[in-house]
């Protein structure tokens, strides 16, 4: 598995990204927003956290524009894997990668803290190390993670499974009190439509150590090396 | 010539910020306000004289960039 973490201009989270990537096996490579192409033998593109252009205009919306995403889309439309987290996830949306867009946080705080998510499907590239209905326990670190999208794109992602995460209480329940940002159905993340784009408002990064809070998040990154759950 | 182009939150999203901004005018006592609803506006420049080609670039910046068509509607003001 050979991934390529892109950096933007103000991008933060590409170190800790790769950190997850390179504990999981993978060969990781650093690519920059200004680059034409992508590595040769890109597997995994992975769009990290971060603010890039200082959140200006929209988020992600200048970096989505940046030369690199041309090389992006191609890869997508190829087929191959894109992760994309947090302002990676926002700068997709804005891509065009995945439909809808990340708005501001419906109370209008920014959202650091733990935060459980319920795995929606465990036969994905991204989850198959994890357990159907399976409650993990992440961080999330927002300020825009207010999914929307319209009616007729939310019925489409519901119906074809395309719903990646939800927020939840630690016992699964997807309420309305759990869900820290506003996300229609307690959206956290979605697929595209042939499963091989992520984006994800949670960090999984964050949570890879039992030294640093827990290792529920190295379940997605271990599924990318291809490991699936334990029988 | 000059251009104005405002960007605006189509009907029915949700703006936590207007939504704010409408409880700030409230403590502060202006009065009459009924709600608030916050954009953007882009004071731009161009280089040539032709309206309608300036009209026609406009609009390829709002659909690529300066607006999200998911969420936000854009009016375009061409200025003598």
């Amino acid at each position: 598995m050979r991934a390529a973490v892109i950096t933007f201009p103000g991008s933060n989270r590409e170190g800790d990204v790769a950190r997850a990537l390179k504990q999981a096996g993978a060969a990781v490579a650093h690519a920059w927003h200004a680059d034409m192409a992508l590595p040769g033998g890109t597997d995994l593109v992975v769009l990290p956290g971060g603010f890039s252009y200082g959140d200006y205009l929209r988020t992600g919306a200048i970096a989505a524009r940046a030369p690199i995403m041309d090389a992006v889309r191609s890869h997508s439309a190829r087929g191959g894997l894109v992760l994309a987290i947090c302002n990676g996830f926002q700068i997709a949306c804005e891509a065009g990668l995945l439909p809808g867009v990340l708005v501001r946080n419906a109370n209008l705080r920014f959202a650091c803290k733990r935060q459980h998510l319920k795995v929606e499907r465990c036969d994905t590239a991204f989850t198959r190390a994890y357990a159907p209905g399976q409650v993990i326990d992440v961080c999330i670190a927002h300020g825009e993670g207010n999914y929307i999208c319209d009616a007729g794109t939310l019925a489409r992602l519901e119906n074809k499974g395309l719903v990646a995460f939800r927020y939840c209480d630690a016992e699964g329940q997807v309420t309305v009190a759990a869900n820290p940002n506003g996300s229609l159905n307690g959206i956290a993340g979605i697929y595209s439509e042939s499963l091989n784009v992520l984006g994800m408002m949670p960090h999984p990064e964050n949570l890879i150590e039992h030294l640093t809070g827990g290792i529920d998040g190295k379940g997605l990154f271990d599924s990318l090396l291809g490991r699936s759950r334990a029988a | 010539m000059k251009a104005r182009v405002t960007v605006t939150l189509k009907a029915g999203v949700l703006d936590p910020q207007g939504k704010a901004i409408e409880g700030a005018l409230a403590s502060l006592r202006v009065d009459g306000v009924l709600s608030v609803r916050q954009g953007k506006v882009f004071d731009i420049e161009l280089s040539g004289n032709d309206q309608a080609s300036a009209h026609a670039a406009l609009t390829t910046a709002c659909e690529k960039l300066l607006a999200n068509t998911v969420i936000e509607n854009y009016r375009i003001d061409l200025m003598a």
